[in-house]
């Protein structure tokens, strides 16, 4: 029997993973950083400091509002020099705080020793508070505030905790590294959930191409019999929390629903990470590791960086050849957004930095659709990006919601392998923007 | 300063073209087409290059005349039809008439819908029913094949289908025509009479064999064609093998190598999806038979598959991708 | 002749016939009364279907005219007052007249006001640009360049000019709104057309506070609020960092199109001002004139200085809170 892997489409690109077995390196930290107040999904937070206001590293500088929304903590001490809009990695211009640096002082009860600390002495509600207080958001790319995981709805019952180790994204190694670094504290990171949620089992995915990953972590969950790593084929999008869990337990989430239907809850490694450092050293999320790689970059490598600090920097640091580079992305090659100003801000949700190649940068041009279907076989949704795509443009929104639009993962497959290079994820992405807002109508009706 | 590129993800692409898969097909064709030459001599190769020639040249025309369009040429689309129109016309056919053919073929059955992508059914087999239909006696009357004769004008006859044909019709017993056509492993191998393609059933398994291992192709639809052939034509078999030939002589002969990887198997006239595949290539296959036992014409791989053709948009809506999460599992 | 073609005719016409009654009774039977007034308003409609009045075509209009038996909230943008006009005898009520409008562009953000920062590439649909990046400029408010409104116009009435990557309406606009509703961005509105098509306008919907808006394009509005100080007649609207010129109220005095220090105010078909330009300017002809800004340029290029003088006199005078971004002007 093979490995598993998720049930329906899928593609394998070249994994590229430049800087693996690279040891994470801090990043000196800059005279100034932008704190970008929209770092999760969900409402941005409400900046509570002023300007001309000493701050701490650690210290809360922005509240959240909302429901699903998250605190933000200074990854830095010195001064507030200003609050006002500055761009962030999607081009637009965001409320941020600037903070001019001073020293490194950490704000009292932070524990900023490498000591592992294995007992757990906090209940699962206080849990779940400690998770809202840092701030903490899912580390994979999304970005979705944490402790909302946590918040299990009456009669719900998780029976899984699922640890996502999978990243499928080419080029982008962090939590490979972080895996390798940190193992012991992502085990207790795991208990740490595991109490919070009550789950009675852990399954690791790992992606068969991280074999001393998959080996290290056994070795170190093998006193614990209800954690268990389990490797997984190499496809993309397998880090897809649909797919992920269809490939580890074989149940499929249905359309629109949650993993809570289907009893699992999801967490990226790094998360666990971060979740660790927040109950065991009450360290809130102000830093995390981002892969700094591409073929321009000459020193691939993984780097402990505090959010705020320009991805400039991360270049530099990482000697990227800037005449090369045609693009630069913030995150994987295939999810990624490319951003338009390299003064942008690291963020919660920066996995990795990535520079593409002049010659790669630009797409391919665009021809006929020849009906190939090979985007229908690719797509891990089951969905028709073809015909997604035809009718979005048309504008067609009704047909786009029956024909489920809005179960897209926005994987991109489609059009990593469609030979005529069409759009088909921008039209898709606009059909999909759409519908919702057509459904955001029909509610208020 | 230099600008950085925006665009939406993904930011890689898998490499695949429209060019590569369309010169892939032709690589792919290209044992059958020789096989061709050295069968059929110097008639062959004027006919295939006189059809490729102007497949090309129409479509250029046209693009560049007509719809005043940057020009396509580079994809090898117009390539590909002309070498199957090429494929589906004996070597002796006049040149006039293939050019006739190809322009039925990119003018008519391709361009008019918008060119590549664009067109319901398979340019090539248009071309080639027009051809048929307009002019019968020289589109049926084969060269026959001798062992070794290369690069000399070939002697006309019919082809074993047409041969089986007629004798039927005579009433003639099954077991006194086999002895007029070559033996299933000369079929096989390409020593029977018929149209330049489809003489080498084995050339063609083999490219299309590679087409499928390129992943151009799925085995879908040639698989569903075959099969069915083998299973609707076996019924008749089994019924009366006096009255009805042996499936494995259907399989062999005529086009259906050809049409199973090479004409069916077109992206652009073909179903999306793997059930919808299954379904195109078996109706094929039955079509095909009911035209060869009860038709009026011996063959009937291409009416077929022009039927078909233009039922797939529907089999395209019925045969929906299984959507993720539709069945829910242990829950 | 052959009795089989007798027979053919034979069968041929009494199927004819026998069809033929029936439908004569069946059309008897189903026979909808409708209003004769409608068949006579939708006839003399323009018939373009666009949608301009709020309805699904033509005929719903003159549907809904008729029943509601009142021109009261009933207007077709394309035949204008003198098909409402025409009208109102059919109707036997009052035609109820509406200033003739058009469509005006709100940003003057093209490639040389607003450099492009980044190299886009893609789908270039001003819906989907809208929420992948701010805009190539920079602002996120402008213009996309992506031509959907010129893809809604109906009337080929709209073009894009090349030239600056922005959309131009032509005087033959039919202010059907296809382009304001099309527009991702807001930024193109119905506006009056004015007298002999004099309109004065603030070619910028950006909110942000100046030194922010002035550092993606030369000539954003950048809330300094001189034009309202200069307004005598109250027709200046501010409200976040952006001037809004009612243009029920504005009376054309182009007072504040001589204070704006970013030009963001824009005069058309007015006449050359008198004494204060160097080289005599050429009159426009009328017909191009509507939005088209690179004449414009630089026919105020000359002048920028001699404003920007003014302009500090005045605002120290008047207002020295207010700061005027008069010295980053000179790069216009």
């Amino acid at each position: 029997m093979g490995l598993l892997t998720f049930n329906i489409g899928g593609i394998h690109p070249p994994e590229n993973k430049l800087s693996a077995g690279m040891a994470i390196k801090n990043i000196e930290i800059p005279k100034q950083v932008v704190i970008p107040m929209n770092q999760n999904l969900g409402a941005p937070s409400q900046p509570i400091v002023k300007r001309g206001d000493m701050v701490k590293v650690g210290q809360l500088i922005a509240e959240a509002k909302g429901f699903i929304a998250a605190k933000i903590h200074s990854p830095v001490s010195g001064k507030v020099f200003k609050i006002e809009p500055r761009i962030d990695s999607t081009g637009f211009r965001k409320e941020s705080i600037i903070i001019n640096v001073e020293g490194d002082e950490w704000a009292e009860g932070i524990d900023s020793s490498d000591t592992l600390i294995k007992d757990i002495t906090l209940d699962a509600f206080q849990i779940t508070e400690k998770i809202k207080e840092c701030g903490i958001v899912g580390l994979g790319g999304a970005t979705f505030p944490s402790h909302v995981k946590y918040i299990v709805p009456e009669g719900k019952n998780p029976e899984y905790l699922i640890i996502n180790a999978v990243e499928c994204e080419p080029y982008l190694t962090s939590d490979h590294q972080l895996m390798m670094e940190k193992g012991e504290e992502i085990i207790v990171g795991i208990r740490i959930m595991m109490k919070a949620l009550g789950a009675k089992k852990t399954i690791i995915g790992i992606e068969n191409n991280k074999t001393d990953a998959i080996a290290h972590l056994s070795k170190l969950a093998e006193q614990d019999s209800n954690i268990e790593v389990k490797a997984l084929k190499v496809q993309y999008p397998q880090g897809g929390e649909k797919q992920l869990i269809d490939a580890l337990l074989g149940r499929q989430i249905q359309s629109g629903k949650l993993p809570l239907t289907v009893g699992c809850v999801v967490n990226n490694v790094g998360t666990t990470f971060a979740i660790y450092e927040a109950i065991q050293k009450n360290k809130p999320l102000f830093e995390r590791i981002v892969t700094v790689t591409g073929y321009p970059v000459q020193n691939p490598s993984n780097y402990r960086v505090r959010i705020g600090i320009p991805i400039a920097n991360l270049l530099q640091e990482a000697n990227c050849d800037m005449d090369a580079t045609g693009k630069v992305i913030n995150g994987g090659p295939m999810m990624g957004k490319s951003i338009p100003s390299i003064d942008a801000s690291v963020t919660k949700g920066t996995s990795g930095v990535l520079a593409i190649r002049n010659e790669e940068s630009k797409r391919h041009e665009v021809k006929n659709c020849i009906r190939c279907g090979k985007c229908t076989t690719v797509c891990p949704m089951g969905l028709e990006p073809h015909l997604l795509s035809i009718i979005a443009r048309m504008g067609e929104n009704e047909k786009c919601e029956q024909e489920l639009i809005m179960d897209c993962i926005e994987c991109g497959s489609c059009v990593y392998t469609c030979p005529s290079s069409r759009p088909l994820l921008d039209n898709i992405r606009l059909g999909k923007s759409n519908v919702s807002f057509m459904i955001r109508q029909r509610s208020v009706k | 300063m230099k600008l950085l590129t925006v665009s939406g993800s993904p930011h890689i692409h898998g490499g695949l073209s429209v060019e590569k898969v369309m010169w892939l097909v032709v690589a792919a064709m290209a044992p059958a087409m020789l096989a061709s030459f050295y069968f059929f001599g110097m008639g062959a190769i004027k006919v295939t290059l006189a059809a490729v020639l102007s497949a090309v040249l129409f479509e250029y025309l046209i693009t560049k005349f007509i719809m005043k369009q940057k020009s396509q040429l580079g994809d090898g689309s117009a390539v590909i039809t002309g070498i199957l129109l090429a494929f589906n016309v004996p070597s002796t056919l006049p040149i006039w008439m293939i050019v006739l053919g190809s322009l039925m073929a990119i003018g008519v059955a391709k361009m008019s819908f918008g060119g590549l992508g664009k067109n319901p059914f398979n340019p090539a087999i248009v071309g080639r029913v027009f051809l048929l239909i307009s002019f019968p006696v020289q589109m049926t009357s084969y060269p026959i094949i001798e062992k070794v004769f290369p690069m000399q004008d070939a002697i006309s006859g019919a082809t074993p289908l047409g041969i089986v044909k007629e004798g039927l019709k005579k009433g003639d017993s099954v077991s006194s025509l086999m002895d007029q056509i070559p033996s299933f492993t000369d079929m096989f191998l390409g020593m029977n009479g018929g149209s330049m393609g489809e003489v080498s059933a084995f050339l063609l398994l083999l490219g299309g064999l590679f087409l499928i291992f390129k992943k151009i192709i799925t085995w879908h639809i040639p698989v569903s064609f075959l099969a069915s052939i083998l299973i609707f034509s076996g019924i008749f078999w089994l019924i009366n093998p006096e009255v009805y030939v042996n499936p494995l002589f259907h399989l062999v002969t005529g086009g259906v190598m050809l049409g199973a990887f090479f004409m069916a198997t077109d992206m652009v006239t073909s179903p999306m999806t793997g059930k919808g595949q299954l379904i195109f290539g078996a109706g094929i296959g039955i079509l095909t038979i009911i035209i060869r036992v009860w038709g009026a014409y011996p063959e009937g791989v291409s009416f077929a598959i022009l039927l078909m053709n233009a039922v797939v948009p529907h089999l395209n809506n019925a045969f929906k991708p299984k959507r993720f999460g539709k069945e829910m599992k242990n829950v | 002749m052959d009795g089989s073609v007798l027979n053919a005719i034979l069968v041929m016409s009494s199927i004819g016939v026998g069809a033929a009654i029936i439908l004569f009774f069946v059309a008897q039977k189903f026979k909808v009364i409708e209003d004769p007034k409608i068949d006579l308003v939708d006839e003399a409609l323009p018939g373009a279907n666009c949608g301009g009045c709020g309805y699904a075509g033509c005929r719903a209009f003159a549907e809904g005219m008729v029943k509601a038996e009142t021109m009261d909230g009933f207007f077709c943008p394309v035949g204008g007052n003198d098909l409402m006009k025409s009208l109102a005898p059919l109707l036997g009520v009052e035609a109820v007249e509406k200033k003739p409008q058009i469509a005006v562009l709100r940003c003057n953000g093209s490639i040389k006001n607003s450099i492009p920062k980044f190299d886009y590439d893609g789908d270039s649909t001003c819906s989907f640009t809208t929420n992948l990046s701010a805009g190539v400029g920079g602002c996120q408010y402008g213009c996309l360049g992506g031509g959907e409104c010129v893809d809604a116009c109906d009337f080929d009435a709209m073009y894009m000019d090349p030239e600056t990557n922005l959309p131009v309406v032509k005087i033959n606009c039919v202010a059907c709104n296809a382009c304001v509703e099309a527009c991702p961005r807001d930024i193109l509105e119905l506006r009056d057309r004015g007298p002999k098509e004099k309109r004065i306008f603030v070619s910028c919907i950006n909110e942000e506070k100046g030194p922010l808006a002035k550092a993606n394009c030369t000539v954003a509005c950048i809330g300094c609020k001189a034009c309202v100080k200069a307004c005598k007649f109250d027709a200046i609207d501010f409200d976040n960092f952006l001037a809004y010129i009612k243009y029920d109220v504005c009376t054309l005095c182009r007072k504040c199109v001589e204070v704006c220090p970013t030009d963001a105010i824009h005069e058309l078909n007015f006449k050359p001002r008198k004494p204060k330009a160097d080289k005599p300017k050429v009159a426009k002809p009328k017909v191009e004139k509507s939005a088209a800004d690179k004449p414009k340029e630089e026919k105020e290029e000359s002048k920028t200085e001699e404003k920007v003088a003014d302009n500090k006199e005045k605002s120290e005078k008047t207002a020295s809170d207010v700061k005027v971004e008069s010295t980053n002007n000179d790069k216009n």
